[in-house]
């Protein structure tokens, strides 16, 4: 058995014993590195969980591409109001000092370069930073891609937050993305459950590990060679 | 005298035609005309281009327009959402055509055709198929692909409030396509909560000023799409 289909089989057999970081804990790790002043979009799933975790003492401003800066968090029942939703189409709030704007402008915001960060989620991430997350091409798939193509071709810096391979256990990080792609080159960071990866011009660096998860388990389920840059 | 209020939704629907493009403001239900949608539905005009972000909710609003059989053809960023039934399998079965459009390039399309510019380039789905067979040109040393402005011969949208000349604003990220389709539909057409009277909206605080508007309807307590969608209504 080659080490890699040994290390896919072990990723699935170990996404159940629950190592490396949780949602949560990627999420938090991923807002330690969102700075103070920074306008932000985070996308569905784990990347909402982002908004959570922004160190105290950090003013940090989220836009959502459907037309306002400044959202707060879900509303109460009494806040509750269908035509203040998020991108995802969920209900939030808006904080004081929140904007309306159009769709024009909120992706002129978008690709006119104003937006800081954006998280979102990956299918697949190359070794250029390719990001692959609207499509998996299947021929009976309705094909749906929102703003994602705006956001990975506009904002100043893409991190990825995503779990390191499938559910059953392939790479995620490959050569190059199989699935359409989103955007080409455009990922700076990836988030996994086991490491941090920079995407650099010399390649993919690790530039740190979850609790008790080492180099050579997380390169085993890796489809490019990483630059281990943990002392 | 100008006055651009009408009486009913069906009066303000009345010309739209088989054929026609037609822009839908919304952004899945915040902003959705639905009483328009609704009496576009009775009105019956069929072979439509139709151009919102989405496709629609359960079977009311613009999901009963497509399941209706009056769209022809939906240019959208986001076809399926959680309820979604009626495109999915009117795609499948090849019934409805869908250009699959990036949502910041299908708003700037759609400011492009209201400001009178045929095309722009944007750096949005270079290296995706979504470029395909598109012309691509480098700007200092970058890559862009070219897209073509959309106009429309009508657009239904819903604002907060309406004076008789046209001026609105918007509730909340109700706003969100209204103002630019306003501005490409050769007729725009609002439903809104609230006539006003005119001076009434501070002209510093006019979202869309009035000369992108031609018919006004006030609808006091517009029905509300995730509602209807949770009681399993069906319009008609």
């Amino acid at each position: 058995m080659s080490n890699e289909i040994q290390g896919k089989q072990q990723t699935a057999m170990n996404q159940e014993k629950n190592i490396g970081w949780s949602r949560e804990q990627m999420a938090q790790r991923c807002a330690k590195d969102i700075e103070d002043g920074c306008y932000v979009n985070l996308g569905i799933g784990i990347p909402e969980k982002v908004a959570q975790y922004v160190p105290k003492g950090r003013e940090v401003i989220y836009h959502t591409e459907n037309g306002l800066l400044g959202m707060g968090n879900a509303p109460s029942d009494d806040e509750l109001d269908p035509d203040l939703i998020n991108a995802g189409k969920k209900p939030v709030t808006a904080i004081p000092g929140a904007s309306y704007f159009h769709h024009g402008d909120s992706f002129a915001m978008i690709r006119g370069n104003h937006i800081d960060v954006c998280v979102l989620g990956a299918m697949q991430v190359s070794e250029c930073g390719d990001l692959a997350n609207w499509s998996t091409g299947a021929p009976d798939a309705i094909p749906a891609v929102g703003g994602a193509m705006d956001l990975v071709a506009g904002v100043k810096t893409i991190y990825i937050i995503t779990q390191h391979t499938t559910k059953t256990g392939a790479a995620k990080i490959l050569p190059q993305c199989t699935f359409p792609l989103t955007g080409k080159g455009v990922v700076s960071r990836i988030y996994s459950d086991l490491c941090v990866i920079d995407v650099t011009k010399k390649g993919l660096v690790l530039t740190e590990l979850a609790p008790d998860i080492s180099f050579d388990y997380v390169q085993a389920r890796t489809d490019v060679t990483l630059i281990n840059a943990v002392k | 005298m100008i006055n651009k209020i009408v009486e009913s939704c069906a009066t303000a629907i009345a010309d739209i035609k088989d054929g026609d493009t037609v822009m839908i403001g919304g952004f899945g239900e915040a902003g959705s005309p639905i009483e328009l949608i609704h009496a576009l539905i009775d009105h019956g005009a069929s072979n439509l281009t139709v151009i919102n972000n989405n496709t629609g909710s359960g079977r009311v609003g613009l999901a009963a327009l497509i399941e209706n059989g009056q769209v022809a053809k939906m240019i959208c960023s986001y076809p399926r959402t959680a309820n979604s039934l009626v495109f999915p399998e009117l795609y499948r079965s090849g019934k409805i055509e869908l250009e699959l459009v990036p949502q910041g390039t299908l708003a700037e399309r759609i400011r492009a055709g209201g400001a009178g510019i045929p095309a722009f380039y944007t750096k949005t789905s270079v290296g995706t198929p979504l470029a395909d067979n598109k012309e691509l040109r480098s700007f200092e040393g970058d890559d862009y692909v070219m897209e073509r402005g959309l106009k429309a011969d009508f657009a239904l949208i819903k604002s907060k409030q309406a004076d008789r000349y046209g001026n609105l604003i918007f509730n909340k990220t109700a706003r969100n396509f209204a103002p630019i389709m306003a501005m490409a539909a050769t007729k725009t057409l609002v439903q809104c909560n609230e006539i006003v009277e005119l001076g009434d909206i501070d002209p510093e605080h006019v979202v869309t000023p009035g000369i992108f508007i031609n018919r006004i309807i006030e609808v006091k307590k517009p029905q509300q799409e995730s509602k209807l969608v949770k009681e399993g209504v069906v319009y008609p």
